[in-house]
Formats: C-alpha cells, structure tokens, sequence
C-alpha cells in the first residue's frame, strides 16, 4: 500500500521536474508580492516589522490558494483521476500521495524563500525560525484543505474564484495561530501552545481530509 | 415511522404533506412573534445601563441563534444527501444556505445598530462579531456553489460536503478567534462580562426564539415547495396541481 502511495507521489513530481521551468513561478510571484507591502505601506522597519507576521502568513495564504487551483485540474481533464479511482487502491490513500506531491513541489520551496522574505520586512531575527516552523506546520494543512476546495471545483467552469469563496474562510485558524505565534516569538514570547495548535490542526485535516477529498472528487466525476 | 419517512422522501407527497402545514405556521410564527414583540419592545423594563438600545436584543440574540442553528440542520442535511441521496435532503441543503445566510446578515447589521450607541462604533474586531462575519462567508461559499455549478444535484452535493467541513470547523474558528482577539483586545472583556438576564428580559427573548424557530421552518417549508416546483416542472403532477390552483 505504501509502494501505490510513493508511486504517486513519484509520478507527480516527476511529472513537476519536466516542466521545472513552471516551478519558479509561484515564488516569484510570492517575492514579488512582499515588496508590494514596503512600497505600498511604509518603508519604516519598526512599522514592518510589526506587520511582518501577518504579511508573511496572508501572503502565504494567496499563494497557497493560487497554487491549489493545478492540483487536480490536468489529472482531472486527462482521465488520470477516474484511473485512479478505478484503480483496486483505496482512493483517498491515493489522493493524498497527490496532496503531498503538491505539498513538496509548491510549498516546499516556500521554506527556502521565507527567512529571506522575513529579512525583507525586518522581522526580528528570533522570530525567523518560528516563521519556519509555522510554515513548516501550516502550509501541509493549508494544501489538505485547498484540496478538498479542488477537488470540489475541478469539473466547473469559474471554479477559480470559488475555490477562493469556499476555501479562505476555512484557512482563517490556520493564519490565527501561524501569525501569534510569530508575533509572540517576536516579542520574546512563550510559543509552544500556537505551535500544538497548528500541529493538532495538521493531525485533524491529515485524518479527515483525504476522505474529503476523495469523495468531492467522486461528485465531480458524477 | 420508517414507512412515514420514506414516503415524504418523495417530492409529490412532501409537497401535499407540507401544504397543510405552512398556514399553521405561519399563524403560529405571527402570533408568537407579536407576543414576543410586544413584550419585549413595550411591556420589559428598560435596562439599567443601556437604556432603551438594549432592546435590538429581542432581535439580535434570535438571529444569531438561528444563524447556527441553520447551519447544523444545513449540515445535518448534507450528511443525508451524502449517504442516502434523497432530493428532499438536497434541497433543504440549497434552501438553507440562502435561509441561514439571512439570520446571519441579520445579526451582524442588528449587533452593528446596537454597537454604535453602546460602544460608540458600527465595527469592532471581537471575536463574536469576526466569527460571525465567516460563517457569512461560509454561507456565501455555499450560495456561490449553487451560482457556479448549474446542474443542481450536483450542487447540492458539492455544498452538502461544504456544510458538512463547516461544521466541524466552525467550533475550530470560533476558538482560534476568540483566542486571537482576547490576546489583542484584552479590553473588549466588558461585553463577555454580560450579567445574567434578568427573567423579565428573558422570557421575552425566549418567546422570539422561539418565534424565529417557527419562521425558520415555515420558510424553509415555502422555499422547499417552491424548490420542489421548479425542479418537477415537466412532471405530471406538477401540472395538475397548478391547474387545479
């Protein structure tokens, strides 16, 4: 059962790793939206470096939203879903090699970028390794959840902006707990509570929501 | 009760089942909710610190109720419409998102019209009111669903498992907020602090909820036969009936 789910994994991001050109994007796009935030709000370090936190996990939160909408559209299209799902291995164990593919390929990188970023709006250099951790904890259940948005709006048209409607409001606990816990390591602060939190959060979408997933992705195949 | 339930699974009989009872409730609704008007507005005493403005509450509280309450029935139906595929539970869901997405509205614009004499401002980030605010728009997602996705069986299926999610989230939100705003706001305390309703306040309130319970239904019975007329349109008995109205 392990060999089917490394499998897809396996396939998916080898299928990432011939288009890697493609990789980049949605970091740049990440890079390029921190800059925004000096330039449209103060070029003040103390100013940013308040607002760093919850820059960081609100832009982290878009990029997150933006990446989901790939995830199963080219699958879906091609016939590789109902494959999967004819397959005699249980679906949702299948669904959820996908989820972590995508983790690893969009996400992932994201773990490099974000103490740069966090230099770039002067957060305070003990807070950097918690921003890590929260990204670290944070972005897995943020793909869990997109997911099962996804996989909801695969088959529609404008599912784009829906998956947003639907989805953002789920992430809220997620920013809540992420962005405390950096602003709280910024001030010197205790963090281990925020930080169960997100990990209880990542246990609770791991258990739940690849049965989610794969039974939205069973209504959209009709 | 078996047979009783399977039955009104079927659109034609719930329509003729339900016809009998929307007038009941609606009576029922207006009478329970002059009485509770009535009380409340007029005959309760005014509060000792808020004066008057305290009395949105007869409206307010109900609204907020029920905007919960609308979302687990919502979601009790999903879970339903998931595992038996029945076309009634399919449209209690469609027809809740828009019921519940009201209650919702409605509190927030009743507890902004109370805010602004008794806290001095329309909006404040405390954690009821931000809660509130996202399961307006987890009520939107829900409406979209049925915007975006035209084949309304598979819509209804697409915002059962929403609702279904919701409902397990929605404590998780609750929580994180109010987490989040008493580590920012510690000095909002003041309104969690309520004191205990006095009875002359209460039994008032308890009469609107309930009145608003009544409206819930009664409403969800006329969107739910309208529903169930639009979707059985080309049906026989669809055409019979409206002939013989």
């Amino acid at each position: 059962m392990l060999d089917v789910f490394l499998t897809v994994i396996r396939r998916d991001l080898l299928l990432a790793y011939r288009r890697r050109a493609d990789l980049m994007n949605p970091i740049l796009l990440y890079v390029i939206v921190a800059t925004l935030f000096p330039l449209g709000i103060s070029p003040d370090a103390e100013f940013l470096a308040r607002l760093a936190p919850g820059l960081v996990w609100v832009t982290t939160l878009l990029a997150a939203l933006i990446s989901m909408e790939s995830i199963f559209r080219q699958d879906f299209e091609d016939g590789s879903i109902e494959q999967l799902f004819l397959s005699p291995h249980p679906f949702s164990l299948l669904v959820l090699g996908k989820v972590v593919a995508h983790w690893l390929i969009t996400a992932f990188p994201m773990l490099v970028i974000v103490p740069l970023m966090a230099m770039l709006l002067h957060m305070p250099v003990q807070a950097v390794p918690v921003l890590w951790i929260t990204i670290l904890l944070g972005t897995p259940i943020l793909s869990l959840i997109g997911a099962i948005g996804a996989a909801l709006t695969a088959g529609f048209r404008g599912g784009g902006v829906l998956l947003g409607l639907l989805v953002l409001p789920l992430y809220v606990p997620v920013l809540i707990f992420a962005s405390l816990a950096v602003s709280a390591a910024a001030d010197g602060l205790a963090v281990s509570g925020q930080l169960a939190m997100l990990g209880a959060g990542l246990i609770l979408a791991l258990l739940l929501a690849p049965f989610a997933i794969s039974a939205s992705l069973k209504i959209s195949m009709g | 009760m078996w047979k009783f339930l399977h039955r009104l699974s079927s659109l034609k009989y719930f329509y003729e089942w339900s016809g009998k009872w929307v007038p009941w409730l609606l009576g029922l609704t207006a009478v329970l909710m002059l009485v509770g008007l009535y009380w409340g507005l007029l005959v309760a005493p005014a509060d000792y610190q808020q004066g008057e403005s305290y009395r949105i509450i007869y409206v307010h509280v109900p609204s907020a109720w029920m905007s919960m309450f609308v979302y687990v029935v919502m979601a009790g139906a999903g879970f339903v419409a998931i595992v038996w595929r029945t076309k009634l539970s399919e449209i209690v869901v469609s027809e809740c998102a828009i019921i519940g997405a009201t209650f919702t509205a409605l509190a927030l614009v009743t507890g902004m019209l109370w805010g602004k004499p008794t806290w001095g401002t329309y909006w404040q980030w405390d954690a009821r009111m931000t809660s509130e605010l996202i399961l307006l728009f987890l009520y939107f997602g829900i409406i979209a669903v049925h915007s975006v996705i035209e084949e309304p069986r598979t819509a209804a299926r697409v915002a059962s498992i929403l609702a279904i999610i919701g409902v397990i989230n929605i404590p998780i939100i609750h929580y994180s907020v109010t987490w989040w705003s008493s580590l920012h706001q510690p000095n909002m305390q003041l309104i969690s602090k309520t004191p205990s309703v006095h009875p002359s306040m209460l039994y008032p309130l308890l009469v609107m909820a309930t009145a608003f319970q009544f409206y819930f239904v009664s409403l969800l019975l006329i969107r739910m036969r309208n529903a169930i007329l639009y979707r059985e349109r080309i049906t026989n008995w669809v055409k019979n009936s409206l002939a013989r109205d």
